[in-house]
């Protein structure tokens, strides 16, 4: 009896605090998307390209230039455009397209899941070979294992990715044959496989086209290896310092001290306590990767989000190019939110 | 005689420069940059990437010298030649030496890198500074300022800059600069706040110092050696996105040399000249790791507790 009471005692008093804390997260989150929009709408505004002869044409008499002025809203003053842009954005009108002449939302809705998918293969190999080369490095700290580590490292925050892209081409493709030099899939497959998760070789897989998805699988091995390794680089660093600065703790001397096996000192009790850091680590590399794609898909003409910003930039279509922008910047504004909060949930100390 | 007297002038200097008597304030000082010297020369990495960023300064000032041909002259009889004993890396679509427009590129690497960091310094550490010691109000605007700039991928941010001031070398500094000062500003005031309420900030406040002299005499010292760290380490992500935008058009124009667009315009001839590509890349590789030993090895020195 008095031990329920006591424990329902303090839950009702942590309320308060969570709620605060709840009002404080609303509040970062709002500032931040604010910020966003403000950026992307001051970026609309500097572009030294006039939007109106864009849309009118430099044939166009002053009466209808005049009104392509007034129905874009540029004579009024500056807040009430960025209210205007807030409600289009929120209504998810990016404008249209003068490029694909779509609306920028469909256009991005269609690309998107390319890039996913690019990114998300990169993913996994980034972190399947990243984690356990950085944590065999903090194992065997200045062995062969450890300098192999940091050379990888090394070279893959030194090595501009775009460059990195061309020579696979040269190498594999051009001298070797091995792999095709772009795209997503043999243009021959291409309409094929429409399926419902937008990532090619697992929709392949779905609709039982294996032609298809060993054609696609071939097409992303080598953007996928490049980004990944770009990744690994940056996962098995984190790995690497997080690892040591787990075996430096006091308790790793405990468990060995009664007698824990090696592994289980490494895996189990070091590596549990670092996990939550590394799912952070691996998140952010998420959002790292978005910078990666664009220029890996300009290279491989893989048909995502980062070529679609690259050509948007190129014929100087900016909806387009703001519409991308935005969506990356929400991008990676969730994924450090879900970040942080993934942290304070799994990692008491943060409570 | 007198080479005699050489060798004992340098020993006199040694000896000067590890006496433990020491006598001036600026002897101090000597000793105390000599031994940050020997100790980041100790490590055999931290020289390699010391000499590669010498060599880049050497080849910017020596770029004439250096170079074999004319850089910009165009010689359509000359276009996408092999390698060979005259032109050491080959030629380009339009005929000019690889190697030349190689050697004047590593300017306009060298002045991007300078120009960020001189601009990306003073401010990152003053917005830091300020927002770590007003505290506050001014430090919740500052960091929620730094925080969205942090939250986006920084090509992407330096593409969208770019794309809005229009391409250009100058655009693209300004558009790199904006994307790389939040790290710069999170540091300085990290180390601010484990000095702002020190005791002898709070004796240079109650002798009724102002904010400014605190922060330059007191703050600044305290964050410059892993602020120096952190500027080098993000020379090498500057030349990296300096390249990349170069390789999307957006830095510097034609036909300023510089290696990311050489690498670029390779792209079209990369199956028959893999020598358009290969040695700008190359290039950038090679200066972008120098710059990564170069500041691993000065955290081992000036700022080891970062390691």
């Amino acid at each position: 009896m008095t031990a329920t009471l006591s424990r329902a005692g303090p839950v009702r008093r942590a309320w308060l605090p969570v709620l605060r804390k709840l009002g404080t997260s609303l509040a970062v989150i709002s500032t931040t998307l604010l910020g966003l929009l403000v950026i992307t709408f001051v970026v609309g505004r500097m572009v030294p390209a006039d939007p109106v002869l864009a849309i009118v044409g430099d044939q166009a008499d002053q009466a209808a230039y005049d009104r392509v002025y007034e129905e874009l809203g540029l004579d009024q003053p500056l807040p009430v455009q960025f209210a205007r842009y807030l409600g289009d954005v929120l209504r998810l009108d990016f404008g249209v397209s003068h490029i694909t002449k779509n609306p920028v939302a469909l256009d991005l809705a269609r690309v998107f899941p390319a890039t996913l998918e690019l990114a998300t293969a990169a993913l996994i190999i980034g972190t399947l070979l990243g984690v356990p080369l950085g944590v065999l490095a903090a194992v065997h700290r200045g062995r062969w294992i450890d300098h192999i580590a940091r050379v990888v490292g090394l070279l893959g925050y030194s090595t501009p990715v775009f460059w990195f892209g061309m020579m696979a081409i040269l190498i594999f493709y051009a001298r070797l044959d091995w792999v095709p030099a772009g795209g997503r899939v043999e243009l021959y497959y291409e309409g094929i496989v429409e399926g419902p998760t937008g990532f090619l070789v697992l929709d392949a897989i779905l609709a039982g086209e294996w032609e298809v998805m060993r054609s696609a699988l071939m097409h992303m091995l080598m953007p996928a290896l490049i980004l990944g390794y770009a990744t690994t680089a940056y996962i098995s660093r984190m790995s690497r310092s997080f690892m040591l600065e787990q075996l430096h703790q006091e308790y790793i001397l405990t468990a060995q001290a009664k007698g824990a096996s090696r592994h289980a000192v490494i895996w189990k009790h070091a590596f549990g306590n670092m996990r939550v850091q590394l799912l952070t680590v691996i998140a952010l590399a998420y959002c790292g990767l978005l910078d990666g794609t664009v220029l890996v898909e300009t290279v491989f003409g893989w048909p995502g989000l980062g070529q679609y910003l690259t050509t948007a930039l190129f014929f100087a279509d900016m909806n387009a190019v703001l519409g991308a922008v935005l969506l990356i910047g929400l991008i990676s504004i969730g994924v450090n939110l879900l970040c942080d909060i993934v942290y304070r949930m799994l990692d008491p100390r943060t409570r | 005689m007198t080479d005699m007297a050489v060798p004992s002038r340098r020993h006199r200097l040694h000896a000067w420069l590890v006496d433990e008597e020491v006598t001036s304030g600026r002897q101090a000082r000597a000793q105390q940059w000599y031994r940050g010297f020997r100790s980041l020369t100790s490590s055999p990495v931290a020289v390699l990437g010391l000499l590669i960023v010498a060599a880049l300064i050497l080849a910017a000032l020596f770029a004439p010298w250096l170079a074999t041909h004319d850089p910009y002259r165009q010689d359509l009889t000359l276009t996408l030649l092999r390698p060979s004993a005259e032109h050491w890396m080959g030629t380009d679509e339009l005929g000019r030496d690889v190697w030349s427009r190689l050697v004047y590129g590593a300017r306009t690497t060298l002045y991007i890198t300078i120009l960020v960091t001189v601009i990306v310094g003073p401010i990152g550490f003053l917005i830091g500074a300020v927002a770590g010691y007003a505290g506050g109000w001014v430090d919740v605007i500052l960091m929620r300022v730094t925080d969205i700039l942090l939250a986006f991928p920084s090509l992407v941010l330096a593409l969208a800059f770019s794309a809005s001031l229009g391409p250009g070398i100058g655009n693209a500094v300004l558009a790199i600069a904006l994307t790389i000062w939040p790290p710069v500003a999170r540091l300085a005031r990290a180390e601010t706040l484990t000095v702002r309420n020190s005791d002898y900030v709070a004796a240079a406040r109650l002798q009724g110092a102002s904010m400014g002299r605190i922060i330059r005499r007191h703050i600044l010292p305290i964050c410059l050696p892993s602020i120096i760290v952190r500027l080098t380490l993000n020379m090498a992500s500057v030349i990296l996105t300096a390249a990349g935008l170069g390789f999307l058009g957006l830095g510097a124009q034609p036909p300023i040399a510089e290696w990311g667009a050489m690498a670029a315009s390779g792209r079209e001839y990369l199956i028959d000249a893999w020598w358009l590509t290969t040695f700008p890349g190359l290039a950038i590789l090679t200066v972008s790791m120098a710059f990564n030993l170069l500041g691993d090895g000065l955290r081992d020195v000036l700022d080891p507790r970062n390691g």
